[in-house]
């Protein structure tokens, strides 16, 4: 059973090749994880692939994109369109 | 798989940087068919992750190459020379603008943001088809990747629009210029496909959605349809086809509205 933030913190994990130790819910992709700007392009793009299924495409827009800084943002937002803990 | 057979044929894929990367779709293809292939990586950043995925392929090898840089463009074709002897193939699939120049007004492009466009999306080719036409002495192919910008306005793709058109005609000049050498120069037009770059452009998911909406196929298209283009492209199978624009777009270039 994985939790939405479980789900999210393993892609930021693989996404961004950081240490789960160095991960937390309030962890900022850039400030904190030395994430760029591609890196961030391609981590709204593994989230949207994660979370989405056959029967709801989950789409980011780039204003959204804009205000996923955190994992607990992310996972706020993926929340509030919808997506819960398995 | 297709039943191409691509073994014993060698080429030189520019520009994978990482899984979703067109040139990365690409090379997965051709080295299914049995090529053996050479990957270039951009920088240091890219490095770990590129030679991560020429690692699943077999036998292929990687190399820097930022392919504005003369020497380092030259020596990825002498170690080819030396490792695969003779190439029937190069794919050239990299581009590049300045972020505030995809976006906004296209007459606030500025002049250095006009240059490197043009020099990384559209001046690479020549210096590549030069070096790897020295390697082809039994004559070889040519693809490249563009996209319907070069002829229609798409607001924020801006500079892009202008190199592709550039990029465009040099398809066309070099494949009358190696002719001779049956040396086959052409362009793969895909429509909008998720990539990293691609989202860096402004409204480029509305772009997917209108492209899908106009497109006789309905739909947009993938990956994998561009690569077997490409595949197509690389293989004797097009050998009477040279100095095309092909379009692989789901339709969406013959649609007015």
């Amino acid at each position: 059973m994985a939790t939405v933030y479980d789900r999210v913190k393993n892609i930021v994990i693989d996404k961004l090749g950081v240490d789960e130790s160095e991960v937390g819910e309030d962890s900022s992709f850039v400030d904190n994880l030395n994430a760029d700007s591609l890196d961030l392009v391609e981590l709204i793009m593994a989230f949207e692939e994660e979370f989405s299924t056959d029967e709801k495409q989950v789409e980011i827009s780039d204003d959204e994109a804009g205000n996923i800084g955190t994992i607990k943002d992310a996972v706020d937002y993926l929340k509030g369109h919808g997506i819960t803990d398995d | 798989m297709y039943s191409i057979d691509l073994t014993g044929k060698n080429g030189v894929i520019i520009g994978v940087a990482n899984d979703r990367s067109i040139a990365w779709g690409i090379a997965s293809i051709l080295a299914q068919a049995g090529a053996r292939l050479a990957l270039t990586y951009q920088n240091d950043r890219v490095k770990d992750r590129v030679t991560n995925l020429a690692d699943t392929l077999d036998g292929a090898m990687t190399m820097p190459c930022d392919a504005t840089d003369d020497s380092q463009v030259e020596e990825v074709f002498h170690q080819v020379g030396e490792n695969f002897g003779e190439i029937s193939f190069l794919v050239h699939s990299i581009a590049f603008a300045n972020r505030e120049d995809l976006s906004g007004r296209f007459s606030d492009t500025s002049r250095e943001g006009f240059r490197i466009a043009l020099e990384v999306s559209a001046y690479t080719l020549l210096p590549l088809v030069r070096h790897a036409a020295a390697l082809m002495p039994g004559g070889g192919s040519v693809v490249t990747m563009t996209f319907n910008a070069s002829q229609r306005v798409y607001p924020g793709y801006n500079i892009m629009g202008t190199a592709k058109a550039a990029l465009e005609h040099e398809v066309r000049q070099l494949a009358a210029e190696h002719g001779g050498q049956n040396i086959r120069v052409n362009a793969i037009s895909a429509g909008p496909l998720d990539t990293l770059s691609a989202r860096g452009i402004g409204g480029f998911q509305d772009m997917k959605r209108q492209h899908s909406a106009t497109a006789p196929l309905g739909r947009n298209i993938s990956m994998d349809e561009v690569a077997k283009t490409a595949l197509f492209l690389c293989s004797d199978l097009s050998s009477g086809i040279t100095g095309s624009i092909i379009p692989v777009d789901a339709g969406y270039h013959i649609m007015a509205v």
